[in-house]
């Protein structure tokens, strides 16, 4: 009886509540992935704990207004009456109340849900292992389109996402230029995506389905329409998809890359087959384009204390958006500087980016050195 | 000749004929209309030779009464401007659905929202609060005028220099596509090649200029010009937030100079300070200028604050409830508005603890901000309340503006902003905050005040009528953008694949048109006032009849000197005190008053700086060279002019004053 009632009590504010709103789907609210689900909890329960004191002073205002106004000459008219320290601290008192069971749910929730921090449940029920190991994707926003690496399954697509339920996700996400927001609201919340750095993103999609994903902050022309499909699959129904991917030749390299950058709108769904394993690395970088020094390695260097004299040549190769909105057009033939540390005589990168060894002060200024234009003395 | 090219380019810079938008029939026919009332307006002025008028009685004027008036004659102008782009929003969000793309394309668009935002915070917003307290802190506390008349002139013409810069690049080039805080890289020279984002940097450059230098005018004027016996906690509140928002606007608006200066210089000079290149930095841009960009929410809503103090007392026949509790939450307001400025870009990937920081901060400002609803819902306690005009935007600000400091609670908490931010929720928000809270106070401050500018009151029927407009206007304007954000659509978006989410636009668009009937009516109740304004006339120069600050105590419109006498203040609310201890008006004993003179150059710079701007968006690097040294020596050649004050001789004041005593002595009989 009594859980009957406590149903049809739930089911009417309910239906009150959202009758208005029957039929449009509430998405931040009643999401799929366990993330946006606690921070929908996270909503209601601040709106309620906040309306704990909103209702009564809408109420009140209210009231007060009506009851002394001016007609009603029966109420009581003080006009000296303007202090009450009771009151007073009634007054300070209670909204501090508030903010202080709000602010400690704000602390502890921001560190649970910070998006850098690993997953340690799948939902409610289900806790994660402290080491277990999350499924990597990359994302890069490109004007005006979205590009997802897997490095662990060697694909890449364009405009379309996926990935299997109950799978932890780690993004990984940068920007070709203009700054971003990745945010699929069913799965959790967004993350900006900036060049030359890289966010990250922890979440997991509980429910199948296909969601709607998108660029959260404006950046241009096409950005209405940087829109993507994010397909939450079941294992087999993911396998199936990465083997879709791969069924068609499709390789993506610099120079596809590059091509690929250049500002298109409402760009369809492409697959790759297989990447170059250094590309995200490299666009993470702004160093596609090989004629550019790369981010990591000119901290690199700015680490160990700058390239000297000879570095002072290094800064054509780190002007990145000039080149990159004319269509990446390699510079002109010039004197030779300081490109890159790694690159191998015929251009090619010679390993992994990410992994490369850090050089010692004394190695740093001598390559720097070496790599000096020539005909310029460098002073040392 | 004229075909020389780079003849061509050295006198008009990157300007040509393609620089005008004829192929927009929208700008077009705006123009034609804006020409065409040009014409009409500026025909007027000569045929009823009015030009002297116009230059001795106002544009040249110091006085802080008419430079007030003139900043809200702005204001109401560039809302017009403002609320146009609002309308076209709208009009284009309810209708492109399902691969139409309604009637503006995206690069049409991306101007109007960066320009609604643009000229609505700086050329309206701003222009309303600082005339507001340009006209009422003087009369507030006692004083003749501010403390540095010829700059308050030269002040409110950089803010319409800006204005008019800004309405320029409506037909003369384009309006920046940035959004209207010009985040780098997309502002950066490579990504906005164009002169939209140096027509923005401009305008708010030379605007910027003229809201530091009213700030610091404002400031002082407040510390040092107060009646004898006005201490610090005897100012009425609406004086004490003005003093907080000037010195948020003293504190605050150097750093939006700065940051605009570094865009400027990434543009105009190859710096690297926030582009990708070269290890600049958008993050510092964005921190920078929201380092100034939420201190100016409160420069904003804190005058807002102030009115309904002023009001709420008034028209509830009654004194202010917890005037010092009053004046330590605007105080701390003012503090903490420095230090919660990153919760603008909770996104950005700092860490929690940084994230949490600025969320509890936030949080906090919601304490203070409460204990003020809370004293004004008391004032109302025990009082006698008349719902005129100001105190029905008052009730109608306080109902409202709860609901947007809920909402923006919500955003306060990071991992909920994660959700919420970039959404139309956000846009609701602000929206709740500023429509609720700043509109609602100016629109009070305005009607409440009128009657002391002009002599007599605005229409009360066409008053109520715009009241209830933009009430229930708002509500479906913006309830629709909350639910809208809940289903996470974004904002800036200009058209939309899902079919179902039109209904919810076709709400608001008919909101803003209720709005639009809003506005409409505002200008009608001045229009009628004017019309019927023997009979709305205020001869006591205490309108409202319980009207407790000094501005009530001098005549309605006060005279140039505003006090005959300086009044001596004992105790909070100095005119009620006054008249409960049977005030005499003084009849006799008066003296020549010194006062000070009128000065066109506040104009001729400001017009100067117009012509700077212009050449530097344009890149005509003559006009540059020209246009500054102008600049730097008419403003030298000004303080070589000694002749700045003049005496309004006894006979003349005894005169006015006279009239007042035999006007008063008619209402006694």
């Amino acid at each position: 009886m009594k859980r009957m009632l406590s149903k049809l009590v739930r089911g009417v504010t309910v239906t009150s509540m959202f009758s208005l709103l029957a039929g449009c789907n509430l998405v931040v609210i009643d999401p799929s992935g366990d993330i946006a689900s606690q921070q929908s909890d996270l909503i209601i329960v601040s709106t309620i704990l906040m309306l704990l004191i909103i209702v009564p002073v809408m109420a009140l205002t209210v009231f007060f207004a009506w009851k002394y106004r001016q007609g009603n000459k029966d109420a009581e008219y003080d006009p000296e009456w303007h202090h009450s320290t009771k009151l007073e601290v009634v007054i300070w008192s209670a909204p501090l109340v508030i903010i202080i069971a709000l602010g400690a749910i704000t602390w502890v929730t921001t560190h649970t849900l910070d998006p850098y921090r690993p997953l340690d449940r799948i939902d409610a029920e289900r806790p994660l292992a402290k080491d277990h190991k999350p499924m990597v994707v990359e994302v890069v926003s490109l004007d005006w389109k979205w590009l997802f690496f897997y490095p662990e399954q060697g694909i890449a697509t364009i405009n379309e996402l996926a990935a299997p339920i109950d799978t932890p996700i780690q993004f990984k996400i940068t920007s070709s230029g203009i700054m971003n927001s990745f945010f699929i609201p069913a799965l959790a919340g967004q993350i900006y995506s900036m060049a030359g750095m890289e966010t990250k993103l922890h979440a997991v999609i509980n429910e199948e389905g296909i969601y709607d994903g998108f660029s959260g902050n404006y950046s241009g022309e096409g950005f209405s329409h940087m829109r993507f499909k994010f397909h939450g699959l079941s294992e087999e129904g993911f396998e199936d998809w990465v083997s879709k991917v791969k069924s068609d030749e499709n390789f993506l390299g610099r120079s596809e890359y590059l091509e690929l950058e250049k500002p298109s709108i409402d760009e369809p769904i492409h697959y790759f087959s297989s990447v170059d394993p250094e590309l995200y690395g490299a666009i993470l970088n702004m160093c596609v384009d090989q004629s550019k020094m790369c981010m990591n390695e000119m901290m690199a260097i700015d680490e160990n204390g700058g390239g000297g004299l000879a570095g002072i040549y290094n800064v054509m190769s780190l002007t990145y958006d000039v080149p990159r909105m004319r269509g990446s057009q390699p510079l002109p033939e010039s004197k030779s500087y300081v490109a890159t540390l790694c690159t191998t005589p015929e251009g090619g990168f010679a390993g992994d980016l990410n992994a490369l060894p850090l050089f010692d002060r004394v190695q740093a200024s001598d390559r720097a050195m070496s790599f000096a234009p020539s005909g310029v003395s460098t002073g040392f | 000749m004229f075909s020389n090219p780079d003849l061509l380019h050295f006198i008009f810079g990157r300007l040509s004929l393609d620089s005008l938008p004829f192929h927009e029939p929208i700008l077009v026919v705006t123009f034609a209309a804006v020409v065409l009332g040009g014409i009409a307006v500026l025909g007027g002025i000569t045929y009823f030779r009015l030009w002297g008028y116009l230059w001795n009685e106002w544009i040249t004027s110091i006085d802080h009464k008419k430079i007030g008036i003139m900043y809200i004659i702005l204001a109401l102008v560039m809302l017009l401007r403002g609320f146009s782009d609002a309308l076209m929003m709208r009009a284009q969000q309810a209708m492109a659905f399902g691969g139409s793309e309604g009637f503006l394309p995206p690069d049409h668009y991306d101007q109007i929202f960066t320009a609604h935002g643009v000229i609505m915070i700086f050329f309206v917003a701003m222009p309303l609060v600082t005339g507001l307290m340009n006209f009422v802190v003087p009369l507030q506390i006692g004083a003749r005028d501010v403390a540095f008349p010829f700059l308050n002139n030269f002040s409110f013409w950089m803010t319409t220099s800006g204005a008019v810069l800004i309405m320029v690049s409506l037909f003369v080039g384009e309006f920046a596509k940035t959004g209207w805080l010009a985040y780098p890289p997309l502002s950066d020279i490579v990504y906005s090649p164009g002169v939209g984002v140096d027509y923005y940097i401009w305008a708010l450059q030379i605007a910027g200029v003229g809201t530091l230098l009213s700030g610091v005018n404002l400031v002082v004027t407040i510390v040092k010009m107060r009646a004898p016996g006005m201490s610090m906690m005897k100012m009425p509140v609406f004086t004490w937030t003005a003093l907080c928002t000037n010195v948020l606007i003293v504190a605050a608006f150097p750093v939006l100079t700065a940051v605009l200066v570094l865009l400027g210089l990434d543009r105009y000079a190859d710096t690297n300070f926030f582009t990708n290149d070269l290890g600049g930095n958008a993050m510092m841009y964005i921190n920078l200028i929201w380092i100034w960009g939420h201190p100016e929410v409160y420069i904003l809503i804190l005058p807002a604050f102030g009115v309904f103090s002023e009001v709420v007392s008034t028209f509830s026949r009654k004194r202010l409830f917890g005037y010092s509790s009053m004046v330590y939450a605007t105080v701390v307001i003012t503090i903490l508005s420095y230090i919660v400025w990153l919760h603008h870009f909770f996104t950005m990937g700092s860490g929690a603890s940084v994230n949490a920081f600025f969320g509890i901060a936030t949080m906090i400002i919601s304490i203070p901000t409460g204990a003020k609803i809370f004293n004004w819902m008391f004032t109302m306690y025990k009082g006698r309340i008349s719902f005129d005009v100001p105190m029905l935007w008052t009730i109608g600000f306080m109902l409202t503006f709860v609901i947007g400091g809920m909402t923006g609670v919500m955003l306060a908490v990071p991992p909920a902003d994660f959700v919420l931010h970039n959404s139309l929720f956000l846009i609701a928000h602000f929206h709740n905050v500023i429509i609720g809270g700043v509109v609602f106070g100016m629109f009070a401050g305005i009607v409440y005040w009128f009657p002391k500018a002009f002599g007599f009151k605005l229409d009360p029927f066409w008053g109520k009528m715009s009241f209830w407009l933009w009430l229930v206007g708002f509500y479906f304007a913006f309830m629709p953008l909350y639910v809208l954000g809940l289903m996470g659509i974004t904002r800036r978006m200009s058209q939309f694949d899902d079919p179902s989410l039109q209904i919810w636009f076709v709400i608001a668009a008919f909101g803003a048109l209720l709005i639009a009937g809003g506005i409409g009516s505002f200008i009608l109740s001045i229009v009628v006032a004017v019309i019927k304004r023997d009979k709305l006339r205020d001869e006591t120069g205490d309108p409202w009849g319980d009207g407790r600050t000094l501005e009530w105590s001098t005549s309605s419109p006060p005279p140039a000197y505003n006090f005959a006498f300086t009044p001596v203040v004992h105790d909070l609310d100095a005119w009620a005190d006054m008249k409960k201890r049977g005030y005499v008006r003084p009849t006799e004993g008066f003296l020549d008053i010194h006062m000070p003179k009128n000065t066109g150059a506040g104009f001729i710079l400001a017009a100067l700086s117009l012509v700077l701007g212009f050449a530097l968006v344009w890149h005509i690097w003559w006009l540059v060279i020209a246009s500054f040294i102008a600049l730097v020596v008419g403003a030298i050649a000004h303080t070589f002019n000694y002749d700045r004050d003049y005496h309004i001789p006894a006979s003349e004041v005894v005169e006015t004053e006279d009239e007042r005593t035999a006007l008063l002595a008619k209402q006694q009989a």
